[in-house]
């Protein structure tokens, strides 16, 4: 074990990314074999439906995550996460079209359906590549963190914090909502990217396949969860953490306060990028609307509700706010936002830290408790 | 700095052309050295013929009326504000006109402003570990490692500010003084030469600035201190050399009792409050 790496171990040794990440596995697990063990029809059964839409959860929760990074340690609300969970999910519905081949509707054996039907006549030069899944999957990572490096090297270095810098990546997404409407930029404008066939020569429709990727996105989000914690554990995190309560005091005593914005920043938009792309091949489809100014804001929301500064809550909060929006939709589609917004509403009333906050001051109060006892003690 | 400038940065491409890190060097006595330092705001003379001179170890009392020019004297000093005459050494080598203000505060002058600030949400003691001297890059900061000597180092800090009890608890929770006893603590943390510290005692109880006054005598010997305070009764208690400033230059120095009999200063300022 060497020192370069402690960071990343650090978390492992911890209390509560031992539970959480129990929680996880189990979870995981119990599906997995729910949905393998048991026979169709019977109550305990989980359909390869459920499969896929707790997969969905998953990404949600791993987006979640990467947005808590930075708006609970760093300080920095982000309202376009959902650009770089987008860009993640682009990168990989463009390696996804190009492994259908001729078994489009047009058999083109190289272009993609829409750009048949566009009269292109080959391929634009940044769709090569992406038929290679190492170079698609390299790009999930690499795209939307060059966006968010460039990004973030002009704001933090101009010093653009707060509520303008939560404006600027609002409008960020916006204009990428936008340009990607646009047949002529090659990403099949309004209708996105579809009709994927297989993963990795796996099947999509297939049960297997699906339960083979909820598997990976539960593997993606512990990882994505010990990275995140790996960093709010270390020094660095500490760091974040005084550039949000005091980012002149930090510049003060010696730090680049600009570079370790830069810095989270780049990490946060990478793990969105990556839970983009698991999200694509269990959805079926990316479209524009992930770039949705909307979407961004029910990111924030999900963490808020979940819980700022603890990880965990956004774990909490993107699944349950998802849970009771698949409820709500199927029973009064109408009003689901409304609900979001009193739910949203109350907790920030109620709950200012959110769950997570609850289940603190349930822990606080036990060790307390015991502190107390030890002191009567001694 | 632009990865431009660290790319066309002709010094660092080979380590013999590098600038010698040169210590602070007081052989000769003085650690700052101020003289005939003049400074202006658009032609109100703030800094007028300022001569001051700072031993190696001294624990100098800076007093003066509102308007007398201190806070511009630290700020020449810290390489805020430039003057527009004069010089300002450090020890006899380092001239801190040519610098700027993150170089002079690595040569190791440590401010602390009248306001403290400290991080409440972290505690006690991750507040004193990231004012540690350390290399304060990315990646270093990512995987630094609290070693057993920085955690001794941290202790001695503590003890020294007499926080110890308080050494886990988060830093928002501590009172007005406490909180200044932290930030003078993670000034020490960088380990200063010289330590400006600005008003400390301003809205502390009596005993808290007793405590001051004990802390900041004891840190005198191995760092070179200057307080700029109002409150004479503590400038009494822990001065042994007192600068008076009137209208940007000095009116008198010397040892309390000298200066609080000077008549000039008694018609300034010290009358005044008589």
């Amino acid at each position: 074990m060497t020192s370069s790496n402690m960071w990343l171990l650090r978390p492992l040794q911890e209390r509560s990314t031992q539970i959480f990440l129990g929680l996880l596995t189990a979870a995981v697990v119990v599906v997995t074999i729910l949905h393998l063990a048991t026979p169709e029809g019977s109550a305990l059964h989980v359909s390869a439906y459920t499969v896929t839409l707790l997969g969905k959860y998953l990404c949600y929760a791993l987006l979640a995550v990467a947005v808590d990074l930075v708006w609970g340690y760093l300080g920095i609300l982000s309202l376009g996460h959902g650009a770089f969970f987008a860009l993640g999910g682009y990168a990989m519905g463009m390696y996804l079209m190009r492994q259908i081949g001729d078994r489009g509707v047009y058999g083109d054996p190289i272009l993609p359906d829409f750009m048949v039907f566009l009269n292109w006549q080959e391929l634009p030069w940044y769709w090569h590549g992406f038929d290679m899944a190492w170079f698609a999957f390299a790009m999930v990572l690499l795209v939307p963190g060059a966006l968010a490096f460039v990004f973030g090297f002009l704001a933090f270095r101009s010093r653009v914090t707060g509520v303008y810098l939560s404006i600027i990546t609002q409008a960020l997404t916006f204009a990428l909502m936008l340009a990607f409407f646009r047949n002529e930029m090659g990403f099949g404008g309004n209708n996105g990217l579809t009709d994927f066939k297989d993963i990795l020569g796996f099947d999509l429709r297939s049960d297997g396949t699906r339960l083979g990727l909820f598997i990976a996105t539960g593997i993606a989000l512990a990882v994505g969860y010990v990275v995140c914690r790996g960093i709010v554990t270390s020094k660095l995190g500490r760091v974040s953490v005084a550039c949000r309560d005091a980012e002149a005091r930090t510049r003060f005593l010696g730090y680049r306060v600009e570079r370790v914005q830069l810095f989270v920043f780049v990490v946060s938009a990478m793990l969105a990028g990556v839970a983009g792309a698991l999200y694509v091949p269990q959805v079926g489809i990316i479209n524009p609307s992930e770039f949705s100014p909307l979407f961004s804001i029910e990111i924030v929301v999900w963490v808020a509700l979940g819980g700022r500064a603890t990880l965990y809550g956004a774990v909490i909060g993107a699944v349950l706010v998802n849970y009771a929006k698949t409820v709500f939709t199927g029973v009064m589609p109408d009003a689901w936002l409304f609900a979001l917004g009193a739910l949203f509403v109350l907790v920030t009333v109620f709950l200012p830290k959110g769950i997570a906050g609850l289940l603190q001051k349930r822990r606080k109060a036990t060790d307390d408790d015991g502190a107390n006892a030890q002191e009567v003690a001694a | 700095m632009s990865v431009l400038d660290q790319l066309t940065n002709r010094d660092q491409v080979f380590d013999f052309l590098a600038p010698e890190a040169s210590p602070v060097d007081v052989r000769h006595g003085p650690i700052l050295y101020m003289e005939d330092v003049s400074v202006s705001f658009d032609g109100f003379k703030a800094i007028n013929n300022l001569n001051l001179t700072i031993d190696d170890g001294e624990l100098r009392c800076i007093i003066g009326p509102n308007g007398a020019g201190k806070t511009t004297m630290m700020d020449i000093i810290t390489g805020k504000t430039r003057p527009d005459t004069g010089s300002v050494w450090f020890g006899s080598r380092h001239n801190l006109l040519n610098m700027n203000e993150p170089d002079i505060a690595s040569l190791g002058i440590g401010r602390k402003f009248q306001k403290p600030t400290v991080f409440e949400a972290l505690t006690v003691f991750e507040n004193l570990e990231l004012a540690m001297a350390a290399d304060k890059r990315i990646l270093p900061t990512l995987t630094a490692i609290m070693k057993p000597e920085y955690r001794d180092q941290i202790d001695e800090v503590l003890e020294m500010i007499g926080l110890q009890s308080l050494r886990d608890r988060p830093a928002g929770i501590l009172s007005h003084g406490q909180k200044q006893w932290l930030e003078i603590g993670m000034l020490l943390m960088q380990k200063p030469r010289l330590l400006l510290v600005d008003e400390p005692v301003a809205g502390m109880t009596e005993q808290e600035m007793e405590r001051t006054a004990e802390l900041l005598t004891s840190l005198a010997g191995k760092q070179s201190v200057v307080v700029v305070e109002h409150d004479m009764g503590f400038v009494r208690s822990i001065a042994r050399e007192v600068t008076v400033l009137h209208q940007g230059s000095v009116l008198a120095e010397g040892s309390m009792d000298q200066v609080s009999n000077d008549p000039e200063v008694i018609k300034v300022y010290l009358g005044e409050e008589a």
